[in-house]
């Protein structure tokens, strides 16, 4: 088969193609965003009519994709790794429910956090949930493990996670294709009680999961990823898990043979690799990318074992994405440096760009809210975070999808006045209306402000299901219609929206403001594709 | 063969029709290669940069180690300085000298071209000006790219041919522009390397 350049995210998308995909369930989420963009772009799929369109949110796409699995089908859903927290109540019953066609759920994790707010490992969920997780370290294992992915998925009749990384997601390589899987026909589960978490069958499936989880490590589709080249050094094993696999090889290529390495890319993983590996070494070396969880589980509280090395210790740094550097270092190798940067370099923080509606809101709601001091505009997730930097210095909350609004119901609760919330159109459908529902009921005197972009912008400008249907939401939910203001932040009507603003902080029940102006991206892009069609 | 190459400028700068032209040039030599791009937030007028690698065995690691560049291309002059703790004793900075101003306290350009003098082996080039004499402004990546080219082991030839399929469906007229101004960078450093 032919070679393709393609992004980690990339090879997981045509891998799930190759292997007979029915439908591609996602919310846009950096760095997970690219695996549903290559799957809306691919002529074969559209041409096979499989489900590609976005969700509302990561719990939706969940379940949505749980619904596939339920009809036979092989169902993917992607996220970045916050979503999996959203995702979390359908994903761990998924577990309990089992699935029927196969069922991968994708997590791409962010460490250093280049583009999120924490850097949670999704390794843990696996874990919590009783479900086993891939790790590729390349592209090509990741196109592999796909396939394997599916076939464990439908053997043992359960998800599986599959965890990636922001340096894998993000990094292009040459991959080799394997001739593609047709797709499953609609097929019902033979048991029409699987679906039914009622206490009583979920007893019985809880112990069923749990004999599964012990069962599932010695399938050979696990051990695949997991395996063990012995060294001729007794001084020090290496484990090294998914990506960081790589930065080991960068380091020891050349003396390979020297070290005995065991290689961990899906868990869960047996306790005899590990006691083979521990009875030949003197001390072993934990290289892994997140947080410590091989290195935990190795050391116990006791840790009074073989003498291990790894973040817990200082090693590794605790916290933060690992590099060949890091690694080096760890391996009490020589490590190289160029020159320092130069003190002439000064940081260049992301900013709004030129044209951009959210510059020209914040401009306004500065002016409107500051006779009445800091410290009273919540907000959120999007491209509009960036107004907690100078030159603005808006908000005062970035903390996850809706909690703007939610946020300012509750200090509205407390007394603060005016409570503020300023909230993307695309993470409004995501989280925000519900939150929204519960200050309309309660006539919390908050004022909603939606900056409606028309499009999920931070993530590259991908469809925002609020497009269009903001104001009906917004009244649907009970809003007061004529507290429903909608309003265009541009320069010229800074004055008028200013005076908009603080009307509508001085109203003491729920008050919407809709702040429509399409994203300069997309505008960009659709004019451009316009004149070209013409 | 090995070549490690940083790309650096600010997003939006589109220093990934570098790095996709390279690696399609890549491919057709049979190269090994991985690229890591950024995504994501730092899109949105950050520092952006990619890391590069070709070579003719297998490659492990998606970033290259610091100190081991042995070459870094930047859109942006002060974008260059930013990754020197990843460019090797004897790698090439090679760099435009029109800077991208979008934060306040930018430095004076004269502070960052003294800074970039100071590297042993550096190529400073006034790529705008040389993209709007071959005709079109917007192709000053290639620019860069072909005054980059000499330090990068694969033939004229096989980048001229990348070049031509990551424009081609844009039209014959672009593919000529930037055909024309990726020779026209060539030729400002012609004989740089013997």
């Amino acid at each position: 088969m032919k070679k393709l350049l393609l992004l980690g995210d990339e090879a997981i998308a045509q891998a799930a193609l190759d292997a007979g995909l029915s439908g591609m369930y996602a919310y846009p989420g950096t760095p997970s965003t690219e695996i549903m963009e290559y799957i809306q772009a691919s002529p074969e799929a559209a041409d096979r009519k499989v489900h590609r369109e976005w969700s509302s949110n990561e719990k939706t796409a969940m379940e949505a994709a749980l619904g596939m699995s339920y009809a036979g089908k092989r169902a993917m859903v992607a996220m970045k790794h916050v979503g999996l927290n959203v995702a979390a109540d359908g994903f761990i019953n998924s577990a309990m429910t089992g699935v029927n066609g196969g069922l991968i759920v994708v997590s791409a994790d962010d460490p250093s956090m280049h583009s999120s707010q924490n850097e949670q490992d999704s390794r843990f969920y696996g874990r919590f949930a009783l479900v086993p997780c891939f790790e590729p370290s390349n592209q090509q294992e990741a196109y592999e493990m796909i396939f394997d992915a599916f076939e464990l998925s439908e053997k043992f009749r359960i998800p599986v996670l599959f965890r990636i990384t922001t340096r894998l997601a993000h990094s292009r390589a040459s991959v080799s294709g394997r001739e593609p899987v047709p797709e499953k026909k609609l097929t019902l589960p033979e048991d029409p009680g699987q679906f039914v978490l009622l206490p009583a069958i979920a007893r019985k499936k809880y112990k069923n999961l749990l004999s599964t989880f012990e069962t599932v490590k010695y399938d050979f589709r696990l051990g695949k990823y997991n395996n063990f080249s012995d060294g001729r050094k007794r001084e020090l094993g290496i484990i090294a898990c998914g990506i960081a696999y790589n930065y080991l090889m960068e380091n020891i290529s050349d003396a390979a043979d020297d070290f005995p390495v065991l290689k961990i890319s899906a868990y869960p993983f047996t306790k005899e690799l590990i006691v083979d590996i521990t009875s030949r070494c003197d001390e072993i070396l934990v290289l892994e990318e997140g947080a410590p969880v091989v290195e935990e589980a190795l050391r116990g509280i006791l840790d009074n074992g073989i003498k291990i090395y790894g973040r817990l210790d200082g090693t590794v740094p605790r916290d933060g994405e690992l590099n060949p550097s890091i690694v080096a270092r760890a391996l009490g190798l020589p490590v190289s440096f160029g020159d320092n940067v130069p003190a002439v370099v000064k940081m260049r923080p992301p900013s709004f760009c030129k044209g951009c509606g959210h510059a020209d809101m914040f401009t306004a709601l500065n002016e409107a809210v500051n006779p009445f001091g800091p410290g009273r505009v919540f907000s959120d997730i999007g491209c509009y975070t960036l107004a907690a930097l100078p030159p603005y210095c808006s908000i005062i909350s970035c903390v996850d999808m809706g909690a703007s609004v939610t946020m300012s119901v509750g200090a509205a609760d407390a007394g603060l006045f005016p409570s503020i919330a300023v909230i993307g159109d695309s993470t409004f459908t995501h989280s925000g209306m519900t939150g929204l529902l519960d200050a309309v009921v309660k006539n919390s005197p908050v004022t909603i402000i939606i900056t409606d972009n028309s499009t999920t912008g931070m993530t590259g400008g991908q469809q925002s299901q609020a497009t269009g249907r903001l104001r009906q939401i917004c009244e649907g939910l009970g809003v007061a219609s004529e507290h429903v203001i909608e309003i265009v932040p541009l320069r010229k009507n800074h004055d008028e929206n200013v005076r908009i603003m603080r009307e509508e902080f001085e109203y003491k029940d729920v008050s919407v403001i809709i702040a429509s102006r399409e994203c300069i991206q997309t505008a960009t892009r659709r004019k451009r594709t316009e004149a070209s069609a013409e | 063969m090995k070549n490690d190459i940083i790309l650096s400028g600010v997003g939006g700068q589109g220093i990934l029709s570098i790095a996709a032209a390279i690696g399609l040039a890549a491919v057709a030599n049979e190269l090994f290669l991985k690229q890591s791009e950024v995504h994501g937030m730092s899109q949105r007028g950050g520092d952006v940069q990619s890391h590069l690698r070709l070579s003719d065995k297998p490659v492990s690691s998606d970033l290259i180690p610091h100190g081991k560049a042995d070459l870094i291309i930047s859109v942006e002059p002060m974008e260059s300085l930013r990754y020197l703790p990843w460019l090797s004793g004897e790698g090439w900075l090679v760099t435009n000298s029109n800077p991208f101003i979008n934060i306040p306290d930018y430095p004076p350009v004269e502070d960052i071209i003294t800074e970039i003098k100071k590297v042993k082996n550096h190529i400073i080039i006034d790529a705008d000006t040389i993209a709007k004499e071959v005709g079109s402004a917007r192709s000053g990546n290639m620019v860069i790219l072909g005054a980059s080219s000499w330090f990068i082991d694969m033939s004229e030839g096989s980048i001229r041919e990348a070049i031509k399929n990551l424009f081609g469906k844009k039209g014959e007229e672009i593919v000529e522009v930037n055909l024309k101004a990726f020779m026209a960078g060539r030729a400002y450093t012609a004989g740089i390397r013997s």
